[in-house]
């Protein structure tokens, strides 16, 4: 029951289920104000129903402060203030995390557990999720910003899926036996890497921490795990749960800290055996740079996007006009995924454009704990100033602006939702991965052309089509060069689906099946065959 | 048939069944020697043999054609058995690889080959095996005037083995399946698993034409379009069987091979912002480097088949004979240059003595000379700088205090020959036991207990393949899930069936050639969504 309801919520599919979608929360949005009145963050901001517990490192099973002392704080995106202090870990952090994570491999009871042991833990861990599934998602929206409906009741529970999911795979991970030409009885197996380093980003903390040490612990692998210096709450937070499942010490090491020094020494760990990356393109590179320079150890990226949403001639544009707005805005913008060109044909696109721009109008920005909030703020002062940067590129470049475009109350991260429409494939806005709640709407006119321009661009994460036309479907989703397309839904995110990027929007697929080769090395094993009954 | 022999003939397995194949193996080619000299005779200064084989392709093929470099240039391949020029070659650099690589992508992005039906693409393929069968010897007559190896071994191991691969992958061309995908809600879920776009692949000198259907016979099946850089000791056979793979019915501009040096054409295609994927086969320094370009450049995903310095463990139930001739080859199999080669031969102490002594005695019976001379096991080493190379770690070993039993000079007054060297009373810590010789120097190591043996085999930054020697199941079993390595072989060595995977952990590689696995490298995958309407099921 739990799952498709995590379904409907987040894909925004135009179906009946999908009436209380995120994208059509405005529609019981209950005393909150639309982005038009700028009051709605001058009021008090609401207090977060759970307390900052865990702050330090989870070292060998313990929390531990950082070997320097040091800390740094974290921040409420509502406000700029403090939430707390946190352990900040460095170089000699990350050694001792490794070690613990490699005795934990090398002699630890976890790879030597049967896969239904292992598998039990999970399960146990996912029950210890749902028990505590308010408190983990009250820090999430603390941490980052973003609306605590959302995080309660979409990317908790479907942390909680990913974590059942991969549990369920932990004693079906089969090798092969293989076909031969001659006298040899040939088999693979499918071995657990090592020791695996992962540095996840701060748009969505525990989901990602979910994509990362589901499939790494189902396959039997230890782990030093960085979490983003701006959310690292909640991940403490589910690790204390995680080893109260069950896990042996030192199966999960939590490092909190910066990229330049904490992630960087994971990345080039000579007794790290496997890194799993998600982040920025540009940090993607560096990571892969280290891991190439040290000991080559193997590298999953899964980076940036500037993904087309593409609306076909043939569209209900009301429909259209909501997958879309749901495509970009979701999330305060900040997915690598999100559908950040909206192209639209040219027989609706002055129909599409007014409805978007309404729609903007319409969105609900306001305290992500306030009920019926659509977005919240944005992470940080860094990230806020950088997308209105861009807006006033895309204005600077001839873009017109049909909506926002500023920030939106005097204090904290919010940003109006913004539209430009009028936008051209060479401008900054069009080009560039914003991160923020500005959607760029582009004509096209024929198929060949929205194809030739969706795939222009460096990045290949995902796309949108919004057709009915089963041959159009077809079509563009042979020719759009991405890891995943969405068709008539976006954002669907389910255990089993894989995602993952083509050219500089990464390497590797995540989730599903595929999320497990990753984590496994593969094993041929050769023996003759004396008087075999068969070949 | 043909492919039972093969893999006999390389495998080295001691079946019973199989044992009457195996007399004529390359290993044992000694027992049937006639007229031949050992190595402790100088065989070489007798005139070299001329191969029987015209070089008529010295020019890059690009766009389904031989063209000169766009400098003009050439650079001379050679002769390992006497160091002269074979031919001058059309040397390949960055401007050609341009060239290349626009070919490739206009015959990726507009081309008929990922629009054939998969079905046509494996006739090709198929067309293309049956040709080399066709022009076997020529092909192996090229390989080993370049390459140095036995003319035998490429004659009937090799390419014999080039065509397996052919077929094996013709074979997959149609059967590339995606996968529908059951979610938890109201959508239809399938994977689309897509040909990636313009792969560069890189190949070395040791099995030129091997390691070029290793690479080429994936990409190919899964309709990607290729740039292939050969390495600049070896360019005439990638050369000869591309031309006989447009014979073959190849769109032009879907296959095009540079000929050229690292530093340049690879630096310059690993670099490519326009290459889709990277395949290298090579040292772990040039692939670190070879990554690095990637990483720096458009983030193309990268395989990497690196070195090794594998294991080969004799347990102290072995049959010390079987064993010493398994080890023998392990090392000596073309001329020590292979990734995998059994580089440190690990004896348990109860045998320890007797095994030095017989491999020592199967060494000194190795045949050396000239390979295309019949029953030849070992001919030179592929270069002057791989030949000072191997001569200074027998240096090393020597003045470390390992026990030289036999070898350890060159071998005749001209060309890369080496004699076939054995050191005993290894140890780890020393040069020999440590780093990827690539040549005929085998180090015996003495061990107590399995323990042991897998914490110093497993001591290495390299994890490519391990070779095993015992019958006792419980042995092999413990063994096989402890050695962190990519192939296990259990009582053979260097079985190189198209069907087994074949890559590295730590730092010999990533990712893994050969077999069902080898496709994805060559694949991407594509999830597609889409919402369900009144579902039957879900």
């Amino acid at each position: 029951m739990a799952a498709p309801r995590i379904f409907s919520l987040l894909s925004a599919s135009s179906t009946a289920a999908s009436l209380r979608s995120f994208g059509r929360y405005s529609r019981w949005g209950r005393g909150s104000s639309r982005f038009s009145t700028a009051v709605a963050t001058e009021e008090e901001p609401i207090t977060p129903p759970v307390q900052i517990d865990y702050t330090q490192l989870l070292i060998n099973g313990r929390f531990v402060d950082a070997a320097s002392g040091k800390t740094f704080p974290t921040f409420d995106p509502r406000t700029g203030d403090v939430i707390a202090h946190v352990a900040e870990g460095e170089a000699e952090d990350i050694n001792r995390a490794v070690s613990a994570a490699r005795k934990a491999f090398d002699e630890g009871p976890w790879p030597k557990m049967t896969p239904y042991e292992r598998s039990c833990i999970l399960f146990r861990f996912a029950d210890l999720l749902e028990k505590h599934c308010s408190e983990i998602a009250a820090l999430e929206s603390w941490d980052n910003g973003k609306p605590y409906e959302q995080a309660a009741n979409v990317e908790i529970p479907m942390v909680i899926r990913v974590f059942r999911y991969y549990a369920g795979w932990a004693d079906k991970i089969h090798g092969l036996t293989v076909p031969a030409d001659g006298l040899h009885h040939v088999q693979t197996l499918h071995e657990p890497i090592g020791v695996a380093g992962q540095i996840i980003p701060w748009n969505f903390p525990l989901l990602l921490y979910g994509w990362k040490v589901g499939p790494a612990l189902a396959c039997g692998n230890t782990i030093v795990l960085k979490t983003a210096e701006q959310t690292p709450l909640s991940a403490l937070y589910a690790s204390k749960l995680l080893y109260e499942a069950g896990l042996p010490p030192g199966v999960l090491n939590v490092v909190s800290g910066f990229g330049p020094t904490a992630g960087a020494a994971l990345s080039s760990h000579m007794d790290v055996d496997k890194l799993a990356f998600t982040g920025s393109t540009g940090t993607g590179k560096i990571v892969l740079g280290m891991a190439a320079k040290s000991n080559l150890k193997p590298v999953t990226l899964e980076l940036g996007g500037k993904s087309p949403f593409i609306v076909c001639e043939d569209a209900d544009v009301d429909k259209a006009v909501e997958l879309s707005h749901t495509a970009l805005f979701y999330n305060q913008g900040q997915s690598c995924c999100s559908g950040s060109r909206t192209f639209v044909h040219e027989s609706i696109y002055d129909e599409f454009i007014e409805k978007a721009k309404a729609r903007a109008l319409k969105r609900v920005v306001g305290d992500p704990f306030k009920k019926g909030v659509e977005q919240g703020p944005q992470i940080d002062s860094q990230q806020f100033n950088k997308i209105l940067g861009y807006i006033k590129s895309g204005i600077e470049a001839g873009a017109t602006l049909e909506a926002g475009g500023e920030k939106f109350s005097s204090k904290g991260y919010y940003i109006q939702p913004t539209v430009f429409s009028n936008v051209h494939d060479n401008m900054l806005i069009a080009k560039e991965e914003i991160f923020g709640p500005v959607q760029s709407i582009l004509k096209f006119k024929d198929l060949d052309e929205v194809i030739r321009r969706a795939n222009a661009t460096h990045y290949g994460l995902a796309a949108g089509i919004f057709t009915q036309n089963l041959d159009t479907a077809n079509t563009l989703t042979r020719a759009l060069r991405v890891g995943t397309v969405w068709i008539n839904c976006f954002f669907v995110f389910d255990a089993a689906i894989p995602f993952g990027g083509r050219k500089m929007s990464g390497h590797g697929r995540e989730k599903g099946i595929y999320g497990l080769s990753n984590y496994m090395q593969v094993k041929a094993v050769v023996t003759p065959l004396k008087n075999p009954a068969w070949l | 048939m043909a492919t039972s022999r093969i893999s006999s003939l390389l495998s080295r397995s001691f079946t019973s069944s199989a044992s009457s194949a195996l007399l004529s193996s390359i290993g044992r080619n000694s027992s049937r020697r006639g007229g031949i000299f050992r190595y402790s005779t100088a065989a070489v200064v007798e005139e070299p043999i001329n191969p029987s084989v015209d070089v008529n392709y010295t020019q890059l093929l690009i766009n389904g054609q031989f063209v000169d470099a766009a400098t003009g240039k050439t650079f001379e391949t050679l002769d390992p058995r006497t160091g002269n020029v074979i031919a001058s070659v059309a040397e390949g650099d960055a401007e050609d690889v341009n060239r290349a690589v626009s070919a490739a992508r206009k015959a990726f992005d507009e081309g008929p080959w990922p629009r054939m039906s998969p079905y046509e693409r494996s006739k090709i393929l198929l067309r293309f095996a049956d040709l080399l069968e066709k022009h076997n010897d020529e092909i192996a007559a090229l390989e080993t005037w370049d390459n140095g190896k036995p003319f035998e071994q490429a004659a009937k191991a090799e390419v014999p083995l080039v065509i397996r691969l052919m077929r094996y992958y013709a074979g997959w061309a149609d059967k590339i399946h995606g996968l529908t995908v059951p979610a938890d809600g109201l959508h239809q879920v399938q994977t689309l698993h897509e040909p990636i776009g313009v792969a560069g692949q890189i190949i070395p000198w040791n099995f030129p034409l091997l390691m070029y259907a290793w690479k080429i016979g994936p990409a190919l099946a899964c309709g990607n379009t290729i740039v292939l850089k050969t390495a600049e000791q070896t360019p005439l056979s990638a050369l000869y069987a591309s031309k006989l793979l447009h014979e073959a019915g190849l769109p032009p501009g879907v296959l095009n091979v540079v000929s050229g040096y690292g530093p340049t054409a690879g630096a310059a295609l690993a670099s490519h912002m326009d290459v889709d994927k990277l395949a290298f086969t090579g040292s772990t320094a040039t692939g670190k480097i070879v990554l690095q370009l990637a990483a720096r450049s458009n983030l193309k995903p990268v395989t990497l088949e690196l070195g090794g310095k594998s294991p080969f463990i004799v347990c102290e139930d072995a049959n010390v004979d079987e064993a010493v001739e398994l080890a023998h080859f392990a090392l000596f199999f073309n001329q020590g240059q292979c990734c995998c080669a059994g580089s440190r031969t690990f004896v348990h102490e109860s045998i320890y003595d007797e095994f030095v002594e017989k491999a020592k005695a199967r060494a000194l019976r190795r045949t050396v000379g000239d390979p295309f001379k019949a029953g030849i096991e070992q001919g030179p080493q592929i270069d002057s700088d791989q030949f000072e190379k191997i001569l200074r770690y027998i240096r090393s070993g020597v003045e470390n205090g390992a026990t030289l039993e036999t070898g350890g000079e060159r071998f005749g007054k001209e060309g890369f020959f080496i004699k076939p060297t054995v050191f005993s009373n290894v140890q780890d810590g020393m040069l020999i036991a440590q780093d990827e010789i690539f040549g005929p120097v085998q180090s015996i190591l003495k061990f107590k207990n399995l323990d042991e043996v897998i914490r110093r085999a497993n001591a290495t930054s390299y994890g490519l393949a391990a070779g095993v020697f015992t019958q006792n199941l419980d042995t092999a079993n413990t063994l096989t899930r402890a050695l962190k390595v990519g192939t296990v072989w259990i009582n053979c060595f260097d079985v190189f069936d198209a069907a087994i995977p074949f890559g590295g952990y730590k730092m010999s590689g990533h990712g893994r050639e050969k077999g069902i696995y080898s496709l994805q490298n060559y694949l991407q995958v594509k999830a597609v969504i889409t919402p369900l309407k009144n579902p039957a099921w879900l």
